[in-house]
């Protein structure tokens, strides 16, 4: 359950209701109220269902980007066994914002990488609000080098703004880590999955991105560049982050349709920062779902499929030659 | 636009920050770089005046120093129809994919939809999209070669440079080419194409890998600008990385950097220069020498990979 601390405006009549019900739990409940908060409860499902149903590109984003929405190090301890994390980049320094090790999915050993947002205002900051660097990257392509050298299976979890735009981050090389690690991911013998949890957030994401199956969230976006960016771009002030919102085209039945990702993974009613556990449970049976089937193939048909997954992508025109 | 009378090479242009900005932008991201401004093209006229020293120099004296300013060395402008001319062989340009034109996945439109701004840009650069691929020779060898404008929607990356790149790249695999590929592009991963153009980052980069387990030579040719989703996939997988001088070339555009880390960033950030110190580049390599020096990282690496390399 939501711990609430943070109120988007758009759940203000869940929080209504559910404040209603604290109330009516609060005191000595006859069977009169009994019956009340069955009906309140009944509501709220209604409500949840009717709001999330109709979220608009930029309460997508606001939903993506939920303070209390699970970060990749809450999936860590719901979806899998164990998780062993392995933190050197062997290079510069231990990003927080990108958490790399060995877990257990049942019988799968795999290593898992994802960026990490943070819970605390504190972890927040070390991790840059999920913004990773240079070496953060590079442990990244390290521990998935590993992965291929061990056969070990691969499951990215994504959830980031963006990669960090900053001074140190340009000079160890930002840019080129990004498309050394795609460069990477795109030859791998082993499996990889994808799943973008909250914010796809341009290269960011992409450099852990490369798979042979993407999925994402039902409330996740991924996109290009953040809102605010391409608003304050093309129509010179981030206040049209709305429209920039839904000229994108970042959400998940928008990604589905335009050929970017496999599988949109539907969210509990609400969201799901509401209902963490439950989420993590569908969450798991996809990973589970493509591993079965991901792990019977031989290395060179999944990198070759993974080859042709990606070189499909775009859309031209190609008139006949004159 | 204003149309001065001398048009202004090199002048402190606004360059719009590359798409893939990292979300932290929060607000128009404009950035003066030197560089021509683009939305004219090579302007015409008698008399230039030089963005870097600001000296008015004779139109037909820069021309033949390939765009670079005869008093400053100071790299103007070049389009990717001029770069072609400059790098290849007289005559030997044979264009691939011409026929691949951009569509409009998306129905995107900001202040003007994009369908039109493509139409616009088409008409005033010639090109169809914001890179021309083919093959040709350099100094009797060839290669496969690739170049972007940056005057087409700020060199950006859309579905069509991918899909050209990419082709390009399989067809140098295939041919067992050395692969060059000159980047300009200020405006990284297309925003009007959404993800679709983040997807390219990934398609070229795994053909590139491809091309590269084959033995394949890419030698990638920075110049002014080359940002955000184009240096953060292609333009910095070179087994060579050459850059023009003084080009800026980085992932966040600095405005944006500028707002997220609010210091004051050192005058040479994100120049050429700046990356040669860190690292991240093999060579800066002054116009005119750029032919002559592809040629011969072609002779070290290709002799025995190309089937008509270096015969002369
Ligand atoms: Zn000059």
């Amino acid at each position: 359950m939501a711990r609430g601390l943070h109120r988007l405006p758009l759940e203000r009549p869940i929080y209504e209701i559910q404040d209603r019900i604290a109330e009516l739990e609060a005191a000595p409940v006859g069977s009169a109220e009994q019956e009340e908060i069955r009906k309140l409860r009944r509501e709220l499902v209604e409500v949840q269902k009717e709001i999330f149903a109709g979220l608009d590109p930029w309460q997508t984003v606001e939903v993506a980007r939920h303070p209390d929405r699970p970060k990749t190090s809450d999936y860590l301890s719901l979806v899998f066994d164990e998780f062993v994390e392995l933190h050197g980049d062997k290079s510069f320094r231990d990003d927080p914002a990108m958490l790399t090790g060995f877990a257990k999915l049942d019988q799968h050993r795999v290593v898992v990488v994802g960026t990490q947002k943070g819970k605390t205002l504190e972890e927040r900051q070390a991790c840059h609000f999920g913004c990773a660097h240079p070496e953060g990257y590079r442990k990244a392509m390290g521990k998935m080098r590993m992965a291929a050298k061990y056969g070990l299976p691969v499951i990215c979890l994504i959830d980031t703004p963006g990669a960090y735009p900053g001074l140190g981050a340009e000079e160890r090389g930002q840019a080129q880590v990004i498309a050394e690690s795609m460069f990477m991911m795109a030859s791998l013998p082993i499996p990889i999955v994808c799943v973008v949890i909250g914010e796809g957030g341009s290269g960011g994401a992409l450099g852990i991105g490369v798979g042979d199956r993407v999925a994402v969230l039902e409330h996740a976006y991924y996109s290009v560049i953040s809102p605010e960016g391409c608003a304050g771009i093309l129509w010179k002030s981030a206040e049209h982050k709305a429209a920039a919102a839904t000229a994108l085209r970042m959400r998940s039945a928008d990604l589905r349709e335009l050929g970017v990702v496999d599988a949109v993974i539907e969210e509990p009613a609400g969201g799901a920062h509401r209902d963490p556990r439950q989420m993590a449970i569908r969450l798991k049976t996809y990973l589970l779902k493509s591993l079965k089937e991901l792990t019977t193939e031989q290395p060179d048909d999944l990198v070759a499929k993974r080859y042709e997954k990606f070189r499909r992508m775009g859309q031209f025109l190609e008139t006949a030659a004159s | 636009m204003e149309s001065p009378q001398t048009p202004v090479l090199g002048s402190r242009a606004t360059v719009q920050a590359p798409a893939d900005v990292g979300g932290l932008a929060s607000e128009g991201d404009e950035q003066p770089v030197t560089t021509v401004r683009p939305k004219r093209g090579v302007p015409e006229g008698l008399w230039l005046k030089c963005g870097g020293c600001l000296d008015t120099i004779f139109r037909k004296e820069a021309e033949a120093m390939l765009n670079v300013c005869p008093k400053c060395g100071h790299h103007w402008y070049v389009s990717a129809r001029q770069r072609v001319a400059q790098l290849l062989d007289e005559g030997t340009f044979e264009e691939w994919d011409a026929e691949l034109a951009p569509t409009d996945p998306l129905g995107f439109r900001d202040r003007k939809p994009y369908a039109e701004r493509l139409v616009a840009e088409q008409r005033r650069t010639g090109l169809t999209d914001a890179v021309l691929t083919g093959t040709g020779m350099i100094r009797a060898r060839r290669v496969a070669c690739g170049v972007t404008d940056s005057a087409f929607i700020m060199g950006s990356m859309g579905s069509v440079v991918g899909e050209r790149l990419t082709r390009l790249v399989e067809r140098a695999t295939h041919d067992k080419l050395p692969l060059i590929i000159v980047s300009a592009s200020g405006g990284g991963a297309r925003m009007h194409e959404g993800i679709l153009s983040l997807m390219q980052m990934a398609k070229v980069s795994a053909a590139l890998a491809r091309y590269s387990e084959a033995g394949g030579l890419f030698i990638s040719v920075l110049t002014n600008p080359t940002m955000g989703g184009v240096a953060a996939s292609f333009a910095s997988l070179g087994d060579l990385v050459f850059a023009e001088p003084k080009a800026l070339i980085g992932f966040a555009g600095p405005r944006t950097i500028k707002a997220t880390i609010r210091i004051e960033l050192p005058k040479e950030f994100q120049t050429s220069e700046f990356l040669l110190e860190h690292g991240f580049i093999d060579r800066i390599v002054a116009r005119k020498d750029l032919k002559s020096e592809i040629a011969r990282a072609i002779d070290y690496c290709c002799s025995g990979w190309s089937k008509d390399s270096a015969s002369s």
